[in-house]
């Protein structure tokens, strides 16, 4: 299996950790990833507020340096929000006419031009759909045991598209979980938004909306996310909402190729597991600890 | 269901709100208020006007009643409204676009959110990539605020502590990577 990789800002900064865990683990499962030459921005959350046309140059022009460097190829995207910007070219050159042509102009300033059909695929479909839970099972050295994981997926990867999961309910997370040896936090707070950008521009909303998260959490060890806005989110202010709410919310929040590492057996440098704002020494024992102290 | 169904191509917009507002008009004109969306947003609680109520004013045109209200700068792009609307408009969208002709018209009840996105886009024309530390210096300079940089600074501090970022002052000038790029996409809306 091999695909062209995007990592996209954020795991160049902030999300260091979702970046060797993702490359770790796909090393490990036997899946090569070329990551892609001279990629750029896809926009965020911020180009289309900015200019309509630039939020889908932006991405376009990534699509095209796939398309110019390896064609046919899939590309994984680790980031939901990248992943969205990516996917949103390919819906909308195909329900407005004179988009593609307007991008194409914009992209021949820069030597380059788009055709269309380039698949966008999100880390956890690839992990979910093309890994699959069996081949993940067959790499698990230390079964996670009595570990509660609750899975959060966030909004992007799942919404506005129906690509590989239910966009409300969804459960693509559950048989990797499984593989790994953990349990799972039945919640229903896995699809629900964290605020997103939000907790830049309108700091209490979105501090709101992750005390709901968290607090659905209770009982679980940890919550894994799938998307670097999620993870910040989620684990950078949980002092502050802690004390606003008035009680104890903190809960451990991993990648969720961090927690498939442990299982493999791989360490937490390789991880990058120092990374994390929250994740909680005794959870971080029983995932390195292996087999018996984990069971 | 037949297609004609929603095929509202007969009716104008009212004539008050053509210039500014038809583009956003056209993508709600089909609303019938069921409210679905408003159900379905989780910072709903935070609106000024539901989102259902804002696509309403939108159909009437009344322009100084949207962008005096601060809705649409509390969507937070979750898509669960564009998802569950049984008429199958593009609301997530239209916030956007919202936020776009509010900027665009310079009507700014809102002074954070305008600005972060510019910051953001600024460092993207320059590097091509996000850089955060200056994204968010950038943001602290369009501010003019002394306060909002202390909110933010035990973040920055626990990132730099990470290794995870490093203090980057904004430079404004030199080439950017993407000039040329942002360059046609401004020639080209232009013209369209």
């Amino acid at each position: 299996m091999k695909y062209v990789y995007y990592p996209g800002c954020s795991l160049e900064g902030t999300a260091l950790e979702y970046d060797a865990s993702t490359r770790a683990v796909m090393g490990r499962l036997g899946v090569e990833l070329i990551e892609l030459e001279d990629w750029t921005c896809c926009g965020a959350s911020a180009a289309e507020p900015v200019s309509y046309l630039l939020s889908m140059a932006l991405p376009a022009r990534n699509l095209a340096r796939v398309q110019s460097e390896q064609d046919g190829m899939d590309v994984l995207v680790p980031c939901s929000a990248c992943y969205l910007n990516l996917r949103k070219v390919e819906e909308h050159i195909r329900n407005e006419e004179d988009l593609l042509g307007k991008i194409n102009e914009v992209l021949e300033v820069e030597g380059l031009s788009y055709r269309g059909g380039v698949r966008s695929r999100h880390l956890l479909d690839v992990l979910a759909t093309d890994v699959g839970a069996e081949r993940i099972r067959a790499e698990v050295k230390h079964p996670l045991g009595r570990i509660r994981v609750a899975p959060y997926y966030g909004c992007q990867a799942l919404r506005p598209y129906r690509v590989f999961d239910d966009p409300e309910e969804p459960r693509s997370m559950e048989p990797i979980l499984e593989a790994l040896g953990a349990e799972v936090h039945a919640w229903s707070m896995g699809a629900r938004c964290c605020g997103a950008g939000l907790m830049t521009t309108k700091k209490e909303t979105a501090l709101d909306a992750v005390a709901h998260i968290l607090r659905a959490a209770r009982g679980a060890d940890c919550i894994v996310t799938v998307c670097p806005m999620c993870q910040m989110n989620l684990e950078a202010f949980q002092k502050k909402i802690s004390r606003r709410e008035g009680e104890d919310l903190s809960v451990s929040i991993l990648y969720l190729p961090q927690l498939m590492g442990f299982a493999f057996g791989m360490k937490a440098s390789e991880l990058k597991g120092d990374m994390n704002f929250v994740f909680k020494p005794e959870l971080r024992q029983r995932l390195q600890a292996g087999p018996d102290l984990a069971a | 269901m037949r297609p004609e169904m929603n095929d509202f191509s007969t009716v104008a917009p009212p004539s008050h709100a053509e210039d500014v507002l038809s583009s956003v008009w056209n993508k709600v004109r089909a609303c019938m208020q069921c409210g679905t969306c408003t159900g379905s947003c989780v910072n709903a609680h935070a609106m000024d006007l539901t989102p259902r109520e804002l696509w309403r004013l939108v159909q009437l045109g009344l322009k100084d009643e949207i962008f005096s209200s601060k809705t649409f700068w509390l969507c937070s792009s979750c898509y669960a409204c564009t998802l569950r609307c049984p008429r199958g408009l593009p609301l997530t969208e239209t916030m956007g676009a919202l936020k776009r002709l509010a900027t665009a018209e310079g009507i700014l009840k809102e002074k954070r959110s305008p600005r972060f996105y510019r910051s953001f886009m600024d460092t993207v024309r320059r590097y091509g990539r996000v850089r955060e530390m200056e994204m968010m210096a950038r943001y602290f300079l369009a501010l003019r605020s002394p306060i909002t940089p202390l909110v933010f600074t035990p973040l920055g501090v626990r990132l730099m502590a990470k290794g995870k970022v490093a203090p980057q002052m904004p430079s404004f000038s030199g080439r950017g990577k993407l000039d040329a790029l942002y360059r046609k996409v401004k020639e080209v809306e232009a013209r369209s």
